[in-house]
């Protein structure tokens, strides 16, 4: 039998899980495709299959999705529900296996996690789905946790280390899949680098600690990632601005950064991004915020 | 003591009215009507890409706060509507009101009693049980009179007949003092619906409206899309009322679930919406029309897997999205043509 491929698109979960499974199915011993960092190519192929309300984030989402379609034998689309009532995702989390199904032809993985269900059962299932043994499923989501976590704990604790450290410093809050992703974020971040600024995300720091500070902003938030990125707004205090990051029209920052922002004493910018071929305007706000802050 | 309000949802204001007044000593200003100044409030204080809900929403309180009101109840829900509650005190706060605002469905829970009483209200428990009851019946009395009004509307002979009745009959469960005198209102009521005069039928154009939930049940929010269906001759059927959300969407969805069409959950209404699609399909509609405040994620969500379903029978589906817009040309150019369509397709 030949070996099979899995395609895994480089857009929404795979910002949170993509590390855990990178070592999870090389344990497996399965092939894994990604497809590339989002393009001009890749955000045209989305805008073409989506409605046009549809948020930035999941348009390039099925972007990748229509360009991985006939070159796996598999496609890895995860639906994660919500871990438990406190922590639920964005609807388009919900939609994403029904959406996915109705534009793609390649078969489709099922990984679901809904409530009272976590990581391991979702993994199981998907071995299941392709008879690996039970055995080697467990022992490769035993070492990729592993790995997974040893990954976070670094990242973190340099994130920590750099807070200390002398130099204007800026914090990025937005959706890990929003910020890391080249076409939202990469400019943003480019262009930070080039004004010499220290760059925190806020996806970086430990999620634990970010879910606990991010009461003392929201009482009564019950959306996981949110909540992981408000929260390290309180654990960032030496920072002199912050930036949100979210695209048009978001449903959960819509809110949730607009509350936040009420509350902060600190500089911030808010950054919405939308699917236009210009940066100018982008580059311009930042340029301007940047100068507020080196005249503080 | 506080005075209490609440946001309006169509004419259910009569129902939340009854039980708040039975149930709670404090006293309890009605919402009122939504005009374009409580759209203009509405708006200039929202963030700027928020759904349409959250508008009208702060609209109406705003105007509460006028009449002094300092206890606001939120419905709250599945999607957004769970979290509206926290970033409108916020905003309230901001402009140097000082109100409470109770959720009564956050992140797919009821508010228990316990968290109900912290909250500065005086409820009369022993009241609770029997004007519930009295409560649930007469909101499912008004969503069968009104289901029964879509149906026929089109075909009255004298213009306005079913509403002025419609309007008597709330006006009465409004005095109603419990569930016998609302049982026989409401079939006096039904025979009078009965007895109406109507024109002769002769075709049928049956169309089918699904959607997102408070643009479908506010009539100002939709531009009161039903009248004008009605008017156009057309039979409406609308699935979405508050006993189908509130008594029969659970034990629907794990119906819907067995189907496989779709296979997992997607979020507020998408799922029953998609269903709802496929039924009015299949017993041979028309036509479908499904509205959504603009930016109700689930429901874009549920757009291309409609808009595949209606292709598949060759019904043909119109997707409108609503704004708080000052002028409605836009909405009814696009329904004139999409009624007109349906007309020349029947015959």
């Amino acid at each position: 039998m030949d070996k099979i491929t899995i395609g895994i698109p480089r857009a929404l979960p795979y910002y949170y899980l993509g590390n855990f499974w990178k070592y999870f199915w090389k344990k497996c011993d399965i092939d894994v495709v990604y497809s590339p960092n989002t393009n001009e190519e890749i955000l045209t192929l989305g805008k073409n299959i989506s409605p046009t309300e549809m948020c930035l984030s999941m348009k390039i989402y099925l972007g990748h999705l229509s360009y991985l379609d006939g070159k796996c034998d598999y496609l890895l689309v995860p639906r994660i529900d919500r871990y438990d009532d406190q922590n639920q995702t964005c609807t388009n989390f919900l939609a994403l296996y029904d959406l996915a199904a109705h534009y793609v032809e390649t078969p489709i993985l099922n990984y679901n996690i809904d409530s009272h269900q976590d990581l391991l059962d979702g993994v199981l299932e998907l071995g299941s789905q392709l008879s690996i043994p039970k055995m080697q499923v467990l022992k490769a989501y035993e070492y990729a946790l592993k790995k997974d976590e040893k990954w976070k704990k670094m990242r973190a604790l340099e994130q920590q280390r750099q807070l200390q450290e002398e130099g204007k410093k800026v914090l990025i809050v937005s959706h890990a899949y929003n910020i890391h992703d080249t076409f939202i974020g990469g400019n943003i971040l480019k262009l930070l680098k080039e004004k010499e600024m220290k760059v925190f995300f806020s996806d970086y720091f430990d999620s634990t600690k970010t879910a606990l500070q991010a009461r003392k902003l929201s009482k009564k938030l019950y959306w996981k990632y949110s909540r992981e990125s408000i929260g390290a707004i309180p654990l960032c205090k030496k920072v002199d601005g912050i930036i949100f990051v979210s695209t048009f029209p978001c449903g959960l920052d819509s809110l949730v950064h607009e509350l936040v922002m009420r509350k902060l004493e600190k500089p911030y910018l808010n950054l919405v991004i939308d699917d236009l071929s210009s940066d100018t305007g982008i580059e311009t706000r930042i340029e301007s915020f940047v100068d507020l802050l080196e005249q503080s | 003591m506080n005075k209490v309000s609440y946001p309006k949802l169509g004419s259910y204001s009569v129902a939340i009215q009854y039980f708040l007044t039975h149930v709670l000593e404090n006293e309890i200003l009605p919402p009122k009507e939504i005009t374009e100044h409580t759209k203009e409030l509405g708006n200039q204080y929202s963030p700027d890409f928020v759904c349409t809900p959250f508008k009208y929403t702060l609209g109406t309180m705003l105007e509460g706060i006028e009449e002094g009101a300092t206890i606001f109840f939120q419905m709250g829900g599945g999607c957004r509507y769970g979290y509206y509650h926290e970033l409108q005190e916020q905003i309230l706060k901001d402009l140097g009101y000082s109100c409470t605002i109770i959720n009564l469905i956050s992140g797919g829970n009821r508010i228990s009693y316990q968290e109900l009483k912290s909250y500065p209200l005086k409820i009369r428990k022993r009241k609770l049980l029997s004007s519930f009851w009295t409560t649930k019946k007469m909101v499912l009395y008004m969503d069968k009179i009104d289901d029964y009004i879509r149906k026929n509307r089109c075909y009255e002979k004298e213009k306005g007949s079913f509403d002025y009745l419609r309007e008597q009959m709330l006006q009465e469960f409004s005095k109603t003092k419990g569930f016998l005198e609302l049982r026989r209102t409401y079939h006096k009521y039904q025979k009078q619906f009965f007895n109406l005069p109507r024109k002769e039928k002769k075709k049928r154009i049956r169309v089918g409206l699904i959607g997102e939930l408070y643009t479908l049940m506010e009539p100002n929010a939709n531009e009161k899309i039903e009248s004008f269906l009605n008017a156009y001759g057309f039979e409406v059927k609308r699935y979405t009322n508050v006993t189908y959300l509130l008594f029969q969407k659970k034990r629907k969805v794990k119906k819907y679930l067995r189907k496989k069409l779709v296979k997992y959950r997607m979020g507020a209404d998408a799922l029953d919406n998609i269903y709802h699609a496929k039924e009015l399909c299949e017993q041979g509609y028309d036509g479908i029309i499904h509205i959504k405040s603009s930016f109700c994620t689930p429901e874009i969500g549920a757009m291309p897997i409609l808009e595949k379903i209606a292709g598949k029978y060759g019904v043909p589906i119109l997707f409108l999205s609503m704004d708080l817009n000052s002028s409605n040309t836009g909405f009814l150019t696009r329904m004139e043509a999409f009624c007109d369509m349906l007309e020349m397709r029947s015959q």
